[in-house]
């Protein structure tokens, strides 16, 4: 992957970030404001994402109905998400539409209309989305451990947010929430593509320099008090299947455990992939596969690793066999952590780790808007150095780290176990 | 809209001078291009042993077959193969459909030589050993318990029944419980050596790797599989009409949120309805946010996050399907509102201001569909399967902006009767 990156900081405060990348007639336009469900207090969850939602509708140059048909018109797609930490959104378009894309953001930075009738409208459209989500059993298990897990932390609630606050909340409290963090001193661009830097970001200058920086308010974070003892919780609903989830502390993505937990990851159940636009690979040779699957304790197990802020979770998630019970497969996943707490890991364990992070790179390397994304999402929980240097800290990891992150943070005392238990009541 | 062949993104696309087709000696079709910008290569294929072959009572077993045929080779254990692979970052699967085994995989171009040997083996000596037979059938009973769950696999399932009663395209490719505990290894290891051949296999190989020695790397590990006596699949049955509007409901007890799906046939791939249809479905429900129909269920009722139309064409007959997830308690607001959306599609048509905002996002989107090595790998599969010709991307434009809002409403009104459809949800009936 090339390094040929320019970054700079517009007198506003917007963070600039350009890369050409001349494969491909195409362009990938990202804008990165830092606001996600982490910046919410109770009885204003699920603002962020409803905010991004509301986006969608219109400003006085761009009126939803122009602005639905301008990015597809032109052959683009657009998209937008809301997470923990952050909420973005992206234009990818033929190299000489981009200019649509940049417009349009620097518009509904600042001229978004928050019409009440529309909010009305979206408000059961966020419910409707939220009741979607209610029909994943492992939506349900998520948000169950998520709220055991952050007592005091703002990762405690889901980023949908919650039923009654998508009730109550109104115009004004998303409008005043829009123009807290919808400021460039608060935003990163990030476009890469088929363009010429120079000309680049003369456009965009024109385009954002003009948006006057604004003070921001923001809800200061707070810190997640150490957990003293393993916390069981149970969720039922509909099915015939059970999951197991246990949920472990994980470091912040810009903390050097980060790495060293990263390929004991990979170790145990599979490389989990970053990558947003770019397909993960098979874990069928990881210790856990091959100890709850291939001995039918299982039928599927997964890892997930995410990048954030503050620490979050790291989650094995298990789906049970229907032979078998919760409890044998959760016994089984402590011993094949036990053996990690006991045992230093080969060298080809980490060496392995780095060949499948470094094809996970390639395959996203394919397409630009992967590329592009990278280069605004590195910069929300560290910087793109971060990315640019990943294999490389991945690469310094040694066995000894992964014993020793291994016995820091996969321990009992400080994890949540939550089991989907089904009310074995078969669809007709 | 002014694009023609000369232009250079139109010459950026794949076409008749940086495709390589190759046919082996044994039938096997192998289509390449390269690609030099990233380290990775696509493989992407199919062998015609879909679940059209599979006995009624047996439903499932070619997706059963797929699914076992990396479990182990005369050469490598299921270990190995996987070790192999994922030591490596590469990856490898296959999964059955309707008419096909399709299979995928990816690696570093470094890797490839390793993928492919790989796909020869496990297509040409799998071994279905009971253990893993069995342990994949608790694999695959799991994976029904949960499509049973899901509201929106149910409703589409439920909506093939109705629309394609008495057809195959009626039957889920991956079976029921009960046809999935019928399945005996006996049945796996004929069903491959009786399905499973070179006639009729399509590969493409699209990435780091010079085109034409992508397909020498398939002939050495393809190259010398004969299979005498392969099964090819016959004719398809005719599909008999909807006399009326049929609804069902799938009952899935304890769930927020249900899934209807309305619609009717769809023209096949290779036929001349294909592009009319597909830039009439576009403008009905995938244009902008999600057409004509996000813009009624969605942007101005509020009654759905999603609510879309989709265009599914393949060999035979297709399905045109209006879906959209809402609470149960909406489901009637939301199948009317959606009805007469299809009716006033039928009964007035398009405007040419609508045709020409979609076939611009036809035309200005290829380039970003064909951006990735998985992209033009299925690109090259569908030029061959729907016999497309090598130059079909770069003369896409042209036949693009030849569609008319004539031609759209004629072949609307051809497949879409809005007193004749299929309507499907699944969910529980009662409002959680």
């Amino acid at each position: 992957m090339s390094k040929n990156l320019t970054k700079t900081v517009l007198p506003n405060g917007l963070q600039v970030l350009l890369k050409e990348i001349h494969t491909a007639p195409l362009i990938s336009s990202w804008i990165w404001y830092r606001v996600g469900s982490r910046d919410e207090v109770q009885g204003r969850t699920g603002i962020s994402h409803w905010v991004e939602h509301m986006q969608f509708k219109g400003t006085p140059e761009f009126p939803a109905s122009v602005l639905d048909k301008s990015i597809s018109r032109d052959g683009g797609v657009w998209n937008a998400f809301t997470y923990l930490d952050w909420t973005t959104y992206f234009e990818t378009m033929p190299a000489d539409k981009i200019d649509l894309g940049l417009r349009l953001e620097a518009d509904r930075m600042v001229n978004s209309n928050f019409d009440p009738e529309e909010v009305t409208s979206e408000r059961t459209v966020v419910i409707s989305e939220r009741e979607g989500n209610e029909n994943e059993p492992l939506f349900l298990l998520g948000e169950a451990i998520q709220g055991a897990a952050f007592r005091v932390h703002s990762y405690h609630h889901e980023v949908i947010g919650d039923l009654p606050d998508l009730q109550s909340m109104d115009r004004d409290d998303l409008f005043q929430h829009y123009q807290n963090y919808y400021v460039p001193n608060n935003a990163v661009l990030a476009v890469a593509g088929d363009f010429e830097t120079q000309s680049m970001q003369s456009r965009i200058e024109e385009l954002y320099g003009s948006i006057p920086k604004r003070e921001q308010h923001p809800y200061p974070a707070r810190q997640e008090p150490d957990q003293r003892g393993e916390i069981r919780l149970s969720v039922e609903g509909p099915g015939e299947t059970a999951y197991v989830q246990a949920a472990y502390r994980s470091p912040a993505a810009a903390h050097p455990d980060f790495f060293p937990l990263t390929v004991l990851d990979s170790l145990l159940a599979g490389p989990s992939n970053l990558n947003m636009f770019s397909g993960g690979i098979s874990n069928k040779t990881s210790r856990l596969y091959r100890a709850l699957v291939e001995k039918e304790l299982a039928v599927g197990v997964r890892g997930g690793m995410q990048a954030t802020i503050d620490p979050f979770l790291y989650s094995i998630t298990m789906t049970i066999h229907p032979q078998r019970q919760p409890e044998e497969a959760l016994n089984v996943l402590d011993d094949e952590i036990k053996k990690l707490h006991d045992e230093v890991v080969s060298a080809d364990a980490v060496a392995r780790a780095i060949k499948q992070a470094k094809a996970l790179f390639a395959y996203g390397s394919e397409n630009i808007t992967n590329q592009a994304f990278w280069m605004g999402y590195a910069e929300m929980f560290a910087d793109y150095d971060w990315f640019q240097t990943y294999l490389e800290k991945l690469a310094e990891v040694t066995p000894q780290e992964i014993q020793r992150v291994a016995r820091e943070y996969l321990v009992e005392r400080s994890r949540v176990v939550g089991i989907f238990v089904p009310d074995g009541k078969e669809a007709v | 809209m002014a694009m023609h062949n000369t232009s250079p993104i139109v010459q950026s696309l794949p076409g008749s001078d940086d495709i390589n087709r190759t046919v082996l000696p044994n039938g096997i079709v192998v289509l390449s291009r390269t690609n030099f910008n990233s380290p990775s290569v696509v493989i992407s294929g199919y062998i015609t042993a879909g679940s059209i072959f599979d006995p009624e009572e047996k439903l499932g077993l070619a997706d059963f077959v797929a699914a076992a045929l990396m479990r182990g080779t005369k050469r490598n254990t299921f270990l190995e193969i996987y070790n192999k692979l994922e030591s490596v970052g590469a990856s490898l699967g296959f999964r059955a459909s309707t008419h096909s085994a399709g299979f995928s995989g990816r690696s570093l171009s470094e890797d490839l030589p390793l993928v492919l040997s790989l796909l020869g083996e496990i297509l040409q000596q799998p071994l279905f050993l009971d253990e893993y037979v069995e342990r994949l059938r608790s694999q695959l009973l799991t994976g029904l318990a949960i499509r049973g769950q899901d509201t929106a696999e149910m409703a589409s399932l439920t909506f093939d029944q109705i629309l394609f009663d008495g057809h195959p395209y009626s039957l889920p490719s991956d079976g029921w419980p009960e046809t999935i505990k019928m399945i005996t290894r006996d049945d796996l290891v004929n069903f491959h050596q009786s399905v499973y051949g070179p006639v009729g296999m399509v590969i493409s190989i699209v990435g780091a790797v010079d085109q034409e020695q992508a397909a020498e790397q398939v002939y050495d590990v393809l190259g010398n599989w004969q299979k005498e006596g392969q099964i090819q699949p016959g004719e398809l049955p005719t599909l008999e009409p909807l006399e009326e509007t049929i609804i069902r409901h799938y009952e899935i007890p304890g769930k927020s949120q249900s899934d209807v799906v309305i619609g009717t046939t769809a023209p096949m791939r290779k036929s001349d309805d294909f592009l009319p249809a597909s830039l009439g479905n576009s403008i009905l429900g995938q244009f902008g946010l999600m057409g004509r129909i996000g813009d009624v269920v969605r942007e101005r009722s509020g009654l759905a996050y999603y609510a879309y139309s989709s265009l599914s064409a393949g060999i035979g007959p297709g399905s045109w399907e209006v879906s959209a997830g809402v609470n149960p308690g909406n489901i009637e607001k939301a199948q009317n509102l959606i009805v007469d959306e299809l009716k006033r599609f039928v009964d007035q048509g398009i405007s040419l201001e609508e045709l020409a905002d979609s076939q611009a996002n036809f035309i200005g989107r290829l380039p970003l569909s064909l951006e990735t090595n998985a992209g033009v790998a299925n690109a090259l599969i569908n030029i061959e399967r729907y016999e497309l010709g090598l130059e079909y991307y770069r003369q896409y434009p042209g036949k693009v902006l030849a569609v008319t809002p004539e031609d759209v409403l004629i072949t609307a009104r051809k497949y879409i009767n809005p007193d004749l459809l299929a309507v499907a949800t699944a969910g529980s009936s009662v409002s959680i």
